[in-house]
């Protein structure tokens, strides 16, 4: 019997949208997601009868970067096939795609390894084909149920990207998928924002027993999820008995669940031939004048280098190109004085601010982020107000009400740290003192934990404004003056 | 614009599914000439149907690339032409919309798939025509009717715009009643269209010459052979002797890989076929199927109605073929045979410049005669090698055999269309 607390053993398909102007095969534009259906179509990607496909040199450029960042091979010859399936998406009834003689072979992604440190997990291969259209689900129980198709997707550009069955966890599949949208969108010829702009398919076994391919996964969160789902299920299976079957599986991301596809669908036979409206592809040449930007891995050792930044941050700083650029645009005016103070400020407080407001980066104004750091590290407001000062100003942006200068909000809400000679946080203590003379006893009777009550009180009545150092000392001479 | 020109054929032939009664007439090569279109090329505004059902209806919004030259020459599109439904037949009687008829003899097929091409051109409807070859679609309804008609090299004339039967196999190409108006045709037609990714930049700017001094023609014995009427053979034979009283000379030769060349060029067509034909599934096309049953049964439903039943069999052929587990028994080996096509073709042409023989192995069939499948795909023998080398080939009227035309069918080195042009001028000029 298998060992139900065997080894996880994943490999993924991710499907990517190359974000060339045009289309795979026509002129057509790729800007559609905000336009009608069926308005960005031609009789090339709507198959019409008698159209040819013309390959976009883009496309293979982009996709050729895609392979040489993730070293792999250039075939000699590659080759595009038809895989014929009759759906109503597809308005060929085939796919251009490629099958035995893809672009490219082999070739790795580093990505950090559940155990720590960074481990390689091998490619296949990487293929590039059309993206079929779009059906769209109409209709409601009383008046019956219909589908309409929409063609504007049709023939957009996506890679495949194949890996080896080399990650051992579903966190793992999840920081490769990461790591995968940082490079990709390092290269520039990948948008992760577009709706749609990533798929995946997913291979997951425990060691011993049958593969199962969960399918349908459209979002970076929804892999590991997915995944954990699969490995309760196959592990609770084995520890009953029972037998895993191979099958394809559907993700169901709203429900968070896997559902066997029905068999008929698994019965496919794509009779793959190559196409013949396309001649062979030989593009190995291009490989040396293909220049490769800086990557994920080679811009965290230069933060880590250049701005001290712990390998933690690094790690996550350059994670997102757009963080990336983020934190050095924040830094830019003095990189030395901001960076350490900046990158804990981006990488912990701003990240977790922003997705707990389900907001993007792009909303953010850098030389706002740059004016905080500035207060912060000049010590004019404490770290408590500095939470304070970032949630005003993402709300503000979120609500699109008029931005504050971070300088602004400081003042407006009197956020300014108190000093040693303050009267009104002399006065607060007093207060406080005063209210709860049961800590006060206490505290004489030598319990510590009374202090913090009192210093807690303090922090209410300045609304948090106190730097806690001066407090300390403070409320500690404000005890001996009473003797305590 | 030079003004209008009017169009009103006696078309009691059926050699067209529609006509245009009167057109702009422009400026250029083709001014004032009326062109017959093959209805498996895309015309903008006007319906194009294959003759199949399930095309009825569809009116293409753009322009095969070759149907825009024609205008851009000055060409006026008199109509689109019957044929074998999308191509796919040696006889014009697969076609939804009724027969062609032979005008040299109406109780006989007009040859296919192009044959309302060949109908219309022979009854002098229209000067010229466009007709598509797949597998000898041109070359034998000219041969049938008694008039000049050319392949083209695979990649010199665009595809785009043709509705697709077997790509890898077919070509567009000209029909006329002399090797001229063929020639002038061709010019029209040829060169690089950037949308065919398998077009070449060989524009064809030739005028035809007589003079085949030195010529040496390669006489293959496998077009003089078995399942060829000795009759056929013996005018044809006689118009090569025709050629070598001009000054050509001629070699035996063979072309052993003949013996697959039907298989490769039947396994390779139904695979493409297959394939291309599988868009008709009711969605965009043809009669609505009922969408109340489930999406494989409605699409099911529609393709069995609205096909024909010799596409319906290419098709169930080709998806066979291309099957997992029979790819490479099949279509695999066909390309193998393919090549093999085409380096006996190298072989014989390092030797001779020319190949000639009978176009067809017989003359016009009766209408109805081939109702066998298998006997019509024999038919095709002597056609299809040239198709499957890629290699231009010309058929030129030669004479006839009970009262019926035959061809005389010269092949030549890829891209060598000229060659094959003049070698045909040179008979006609002869001869008349």
């Amino acid at each position: 019997m298998t060992d139900p607390d065997g080894q996880v053993i994943v490999g993924l398909e991710v499907h990517c949208q190359l974000d060339t102007k045009s289309k795979l095969f026509c002129g057509c534009s790729t800007d559609y997601r905000n336009d009608g259906p069926n308005t960005h179509v031609c009789p090339i990607c709507l198959g019409l009868p008698g159209a040819m496909p013309a390959l976009n040199k883009k496309a293979i450029e982009y996709a050729m970067k895609v392979a040489k960042a993730l070293n792999c091979e250039i075939v000699n010859e590659a080759e595009f096939s038809r895989k014929n399936y009759f759906y109503p998406d597809l308005d060929k009834a085939y796919q251009i795609t490629q099958y035995d003689k893809p672009l490219a072979e082999g070739g790795y992604l580093e990505i950090e390894s559940d155990e720590g440190g960074e481990k390689k997990v091998r490619l296949t291969r990487i293929h590039v084909e059309e993206d079929p259209g779009r059906l769209v689900h109409m209709g409601n129980a009383e008046r019956g149920k219909y589908s309409l198709v929409d063609y504007n997707r049709a023939g957009i550009p996506l890679i495949e990207i194949v890996s080896e069955p080399d990650m051992r966890s579903p966190k793992e599949a999840r920081k490769f998928l990461n790591k995968l949208r940082a490079t990709l969108e390092y290269l520039s010829v990948f948008d992760s924002e577009k709706e749609g702009s990533l798929r995946v398919d997913a291979n997951i076994s425990i060691k011993g027993s049958e593969r199962v391919e969960v399918k349908n996964i459209t979002s970076y969160k929804g892999v590991e999820k997915a995944l954990t789902f699969e490995v309760t299920r196959q592990k609770n299976l084995i520890r009953r008995g029972q037998k895993i079957d191979r099958e394809t599986r559907h993700y169901l991301e709203a429900r968070g669940v896997t559902q066997s596809a029905r068999s008929k669908e698994q019965e496919h036979d794509y009779r793959y031939f190559p196409e013949p409206d396309l001649r062979p592809l030989r593009v190995k040449s291009w490989v040396d004048s293909i220049v490769l930007p800086e990557l994920p891995d080679a811009r965290r050792e230069r933060f880590m280098k250049q701005y001290g930044c712990s390998l933690s941050h690094a790690r996550t700083l350059t994670g997102e190109l757009k963080l990336a650029n983020f934190f050095e645009q924040v830094v830019r005016e003095d990189p030395h004085g901001l960076s350490p103070l900046a990158a804990t400020w981006i990488a912990d407080t701003l990240i977790g601010e922003l997705n707990y407001r389900d907001m993007s980066l792009d909303r953010v104004d850098p030389a706002a982020m740059t004016g905080l750091v500035r207060l912060l590290k000049a010590g004019t407001i404490t770290d408590k107000s500095g939470v304070e000062v970032m949630r005003v100003m993402l709300d503000q942006r979120l609500k699109g009400e008029a931005a504050e200068t971070p300088d602004a909000i400081v003042k407006r809400l009197g956020l300014t740290k108190s000093a040693g000679d303050d009267g009104a946080l002399i006065a607060a203590i007093e207060e406080a003192v005063n209210e709860n003379p049961k800590a006060l006893e206490d505290y004489r009777n030598g319990e510590g934990k009374a202090l913090n009550f009192l210093v807690g009180q303090v922090m209410k009545k300045t609304r948090g404004k106190a730097d806690p150092a001066i407090l300390n000392t403070m409320l500690a001479e404000a005890l001996k003056k009473r003797g305590v | 614009m030079a003004g209008t020109i009017v169009f009103e054929p006696d078309d009691r032939y059926n050699a067209f599914l529609s006509t245009a009664t009167a057109g702009p007439q422009g400026s250029g090569t083709l001014s004032g000439v009326m062109v017959a279109v093959k209805d498996n090329i895309s015309t903008r505004g006007i319906e194009t149907t294959c003759a199949s059902k399930i095309l009825k209806g569809y009116v293409p919004p753009y322009d095969a690339h070759v149907v825009g030259l024609l205008k851009a020459a000055g060409a006026t599109i008199a109509g689109k032409t019957n044929l074998d439904e999308f191509g796919m037949g040696t006889t014009t009687e697969n076609s939804a919309f009724g027969p062609t008829l032979n005008p040299r003899d109406t109780s006989r097929v007009p040859g296919g798939s192009s044959g309302g091409s060949a109908a219309a051109v022979a009854a002098g409807m229209v000067k010229v025509a466009l007709g598509t070859d797949t597998g000898g679609s041109i070359r034998c309804p000219a041969a049938f009717c008694g008039i000049v008609g050319l392949k083209p090299s695979y990649g010199r004339v665009s595809r785009y715009g043709l509705i697709a039967y077997s790509n890898s196999l077919e070509q567009i190409g000209p029909l006329g009643r002399t090797v001229s108006d063929v020639s002038t045709l061709m010019g029209v037609i040829a060169g690089y269209d950037r949308h065919d990714s398998t077009s070449q930049n060989k524009p064809y700017n030739h005028t035809p010459k007589a003079d085949i001094k030195g010529l040496k023609i390669g006489i293959p014995a496998e077009y003089f052979g078995k399942g060829v009427d000795p009759d056929v053979a013996a005018v044809v034979k006689k118009a090569i002797g025709r050629l070598e009283e001009l000054g050509a000379t001629t070699v035996p030769c063979s072309i052993p890989s003949m013996e697959y060349a039907l298989a490769a060029y039947y396994v390779t067509c139904t695979s493409e076929a297959s394939s291309n034909l599988a868009r008709f599934d009711g969605v965009r096309y043809g009669p609505a199927p009922d969408w109340k049953k489930s999406w494989h049964d409605a699409f099911q439903d529609v393709r069995g109605s609205a096909f024909g039943a010799e596409v319906r069999r290419r098709i169930m052929l080709g998806t066979f073929a291309l099957s997992s587990g029979y790819y490479g028994k099949y279509y695999a080996k066909a390309q193998v045979a393919r090549r093999n096509v085409r380096e006996d073709f190298n072989r014989i042409f390092r030797d001779v410049d020319v190949i000639a023989g009978p176009t067809m192995p017989t003359i016009a069939f009766k209408l109805k005669e081939k109702s066998d499948p298998l006997s019509m795909y024999l038919a095709d023998i002597l056609t299809v090698p040239a198709n499957l080398a890629g290699i231009p080939s010309i058929s030129v009227p030669c004479g006839t055999s009970q009262g019926m035309p035959v061809g005389l069918q010269i092949m030549g080195r890829m891209f060598e269309d000229e060659r094959v042009v003049d070698v045909a001028y040179a008979y006609e000029q002869a001869v008349n």
